[in-house]
């Protein structure tokens, strides 16, 4: 037995070897890959074709807001927007809070607001199934604000109903 | 080449704007930034230059200890592993340990001040239960060792949890000398029987502990335990020296816990 | 050089199968923790950090000691172990991806992974273990893959690789100085609380990481055409033995420190780990195997009859790697939080479920092991056909 670098073993199982293809590139085997690969990842298109599925339709008219006068019914900023910032406004009012107790957000025309998701978006939009889920799940982004803040309306509900019992 | 003068000053211009003005410039570009928006404290929140605490132990009986963790627990929807609401989502003995939360709760002497006990103790120190809590430490090791600041040390000396930012790393919870630090091992809702709707809970896999109610001081109210504790707990500014906080250390002699370990605690006790 | 990954014997595809197996169980618990939290592990409130923290310690260790390999070949230039010094990078590679995901299973929330990246705070260890360690997986797959591309080609790597290993032989040092840091500057655990820990940390890295290459030597030797060369391994169990006799003094320094000064913060967790306290030491017998055992590998190691039969040395080797694992491994984090800061005493041990999605995390590494060196004993073996 030689242990300098010559050693052979004949049970070698990383050693006998199998012919080693010169290329990696199987035409064959590429083509059926990206074949599989598309159609996996275009299947939601293919599942959903032919089908209509309807925007989301999120309603204001919650018993808060219809008590309001009509020209205060407006959120903090306009509609235009909170439609598409609202995420961000309310990461800005996250940080405020938390890290530099600003808990009043001043908004552009100058009146102020508790900067609060719990406690003051939701007292107006309190039908968070309506107003937040049914667009939240058609663009199918899943806010994680639920973990810990509290959706009021529905443990209201909850309450109501265990001491009905 | 195709560029001509004009575009080139255009360009160099326009670089540097971008270059000088930065963050600016970014903003400018940024759509949908409004300008005049901005944020401020609630009128008649407390403000500090540092928030200490003062546990007069000749004042705090077993049964105001109880109204002050029940009332910090309630405030703040701190969950009792031991009584989930649905029975189904009981845990043993041994899971009751492990998993609980504690932001305001009871330790004998020994075990609240390790080090600082004798054969020979006072009579009474066998006997009394010591309210210990986040101290709020002039040089926390908790806000030293987090990787991304999620525990952090405000101007007025509270130390914060931001419990979006908490990625459940547990060094906080090692760096900490007091063990004031608790993590959320599993979800604390089913073990929340009374909720406080105004305040929210917590998720799976962050770490939390007291905050000296930095909501209630917000809105200009004394923190809960505080409230509820007749006296025995006194609250206030160490940075104002008409302060009752300061009144107390001056008046009396003061302990903290692990003073050596140079954290610099800011709960002090009167025994 | 991918492609010899590719192409195997079916040994080779079944060590991979059942690797892929263990892994897949692995998922399954994880995919457990995930949704039920960290409370399926035996850690608590006291005991925070566990199973997962000591195997990522003790693999830091491990991705260390492959500059035992690339430190006398490149700057003492010890021709012998350019034989072997691609096991010892591939190794490192290895091992460092395990670290990273043991990291990753210990996170209470493992998507916000990448805060430590977005508030980037370099007041905190864990940024800059987070730094050290993603940088010496980069440095080791791009050296040993292009060192490895060279000798095939039969020509010498590009010089700015050179410059690479340099970096990476101080690298390989700080990767597990950092990690030692972690828990050597805590106020409040006198266990961790010496200067001595980062020391102790590489000298055992360097027991126990050439040791268990020395195992993996003589596998690659006895499984395929590939022969590491004797004088390597001889080479390489002279570090194992000195090593660990450093490591066994730095051990000796620290008891001395602690019982001498008599400071009962420092004392009480020793005190646990080996005649236990309040009636509970559940790790007594393991840590008093791990010293003797420890003790007697290492004057083992010493005798050079032994050290050079190949036999015994490999049980010596195992030896080390088991009690180093274990003083490591498991007394090391766990006696840090036993007892508490406030001196209550709760005891850890793991979980079925933290158990299986470790063993999950162990067969990754070595899933990646073997591919990585079934690619380097291919090589080796064509360029010396």
């Amino acid at each position: 037995m030689d242990h300098n670098g010559n050693y052979k073993n004949e049970f070698g199982w990383f050693a006998d070897k199998p012919k080693v293809p010169k290329k990696l590139f199987n035409f064959k085997a590429v083509f059926i890959g990206v074949v599989i690969f598309v159609v996996l990842v275009t299947s939601p298109l293919w599942k959903n074709l032919g089908q209509i599925i309807p925007g989301p339709d999120p309603q204001l008219n919650t018993a808060a807001i219809m008590k309001l006068p009509e020209k205060d019914r407006t959120c903090v900023e306009s509609k235009e927007y909170m439609r598409a910032n609202h995420m961000l406004l309310l990461g800005e009012w996250r940080d405020e809070v938390v890290r530099d107790a600003n808990r009043d957000y001043v908004n552009s025309k100058g009146k102020k607001y508790l900067a609060s998701l719990s406690n003051n978006c939701m007292e107006c939009h309190s039908n968070k199934s309506q107003f937040c889920d049914q667009c939240h799940n058609y663009v199918a982004v899943v806010p994680n604000c639920w973990g810990c803040h509290w959706e009021k309306e529905k443990e209201k509900k909850q309450v109501a109903q265990s001491e009905a019992k | 080449m195709g560029i001509n003068r004009r575009e080139f000053l255009r360009l160099a211009g326009l670089s540097t704007l971008l270059g000088l003005g930065g963050k600016t410039a970014f903003e400018l570009l940024a759509p949908g930034q409004l300008e005049a928006q901005q944020y401020v404290p609630e009128p008649g929140a407390f403000k500090a230059k540092r928030w200490a605490m003062v546990v007069d132990m000749r004042k705090l009986d077993e049964k105001t200890a109880h109204k002050c963790i029940n009332a910090c627990h309630l405030t703040h929807n701190v969950p009792d592993i031991a009584n989930p609401v649905n029975p189904a989502a009981a845990v043993s003995p041994e899971e009751q340990v492990r998993f609980r939360i504690k932001w305001l709760w009871k330790e004998d002497f020994h075990n609240a001040f390790p080090g600082d006990e004798h054969d020979n103790l006072q009579e009474k120190l066998h006997h009394m239960k010591f309210l210990v809590l986040c101290n709020h430490c002039d040089n926390p090791p908790c806000v030293r060792v987090c990787p991304t600041k999620a525990t952090f040390r405000r101007p007025d000396g509270m130390v914060m949890m931001d419990m979006h930012r908490c990625i459940g790393c547990r060094y906080c919870m090692a760096a900490c000398p007091f063990g004031a630090r608790s993590f959320n091992w599993r979800d604390p809702r089913p073990y929340i029987k009374e909720v406080n709707l105004n305040y929210p809970t917590r998720e799976i896999g962050v770490v939390e502990k007291c905050t000296f109610c930095d909501e209630r001081l917000s809105k200009g109210q004394m923190p809960a335990c505080v409230e509820a504790s007749g006296g025995a707990l006194i609250f206030g500014d160490l940075g104002d020296p008409k302060s009752k906080v300061r009144d107390q250390l001056r008046t009396y002699f003061t302990l903290r816990r692990k003073a050596h370990l140079g954290t610099y605690p800011q709960v002090y006790y009167i025994v | 050089m991918l492609e010899q990954a590719f192409v195997g014997t079916r040994k080779y595809y079944g060590l991979l199968a059942g690797l892929g197996f263990l892994i897949a169980l692995g998922a399954l618990g994880y995919y457990q923790q995930l949704t039920t939290g960290l409370g399926i592990t035996g850690m608590g409130r006291d005991v925070s950090w566990g199973f997962y923290i000591a195997q990522f310690t003790y693999l830091v260790g491990v991705a260390a000691s492959a500059v035992m390999v690339v430190l006398p070949l490149y700057l003492h230039n010890y021709k012998a172990f350019a034989r072997i010094a691609i096991l010892g990078e591939f190794l490192a590679v290895a091992a460092v991806t395990m670290c990273l995901l043991f990291i990753v299973a210990d996170l209470g929330r493992p998507d916000r992974l990448f805060n430590i990246i977005k508030y980037p705070t370099p007041g905190s260890v864990l940024f800059w273990d987070m730094v050290v360690l993603n940088g010496y997986l980069i440095l080791n797959i791009v050296i040993g893959w292009n060192v490895l591309e060279a000798e095939r080609n039969d020509t010498k790597y590009k010089p700015w690789v050179k410059y690479l290993i340099y970096v990476s032989i101080p690298w390989a040092v700080s990767i597990h100085t950092v990690t030692a840091f972690l828990y050597a500057g805590l106020p409040g655990r006198g266990f961790w609380l010496t200067a001595v820990m980062a020391p102790r940390f590489l000298a055992s890295a360097f027991a126990a990481g050439p040791s268990l290459l020395i195992l993996l030597c003589l596998l690659v030797r006895a499984f395929t055409k590939f022969d590491p060369g004797r004088e390597q391994i001889q080479t390489l169990a002279k570090v194992v033995t000195y090593a660990i006799l450093v490591n066994i003094f730095l051990f000796f320094c620290e008891i001395f420190t602690v019982f001498y000064s008599q400071i009962p913060e420092h004392m009480m967790h020793f005190k646990y780990l080996f005649v236990g306290l309040e009636g509970k030491g559940q790790l007594v017998p393991f840590m008093w195997f791990s010293m003797v055992g420890m003790i007697v590998a290492a004057l083992a190691m010493v005798v050079p009859k032994v050290r050079e039969n190949e036999n015994t040395l490999a049980w010596a080797c195992g030896l080390i790697i088991l009690t180093t694992y274990i003083d490591k491994g498991l007394g090391l984090i766990s006696a840090g939080f036993i007892p508490n800061p406030l001196e209550h005493i709760t005891e850890y041990w793991p979980t079925g479920l933290e158990a299986m999605i470790t063993l999950g995390i162990w067969a990754t590494g070595f899933f990646i092991l073997t591919v990585l060196y079934k690619i380097a004993v291919s090589i080796k073996e064509e360029v010396r056909a």
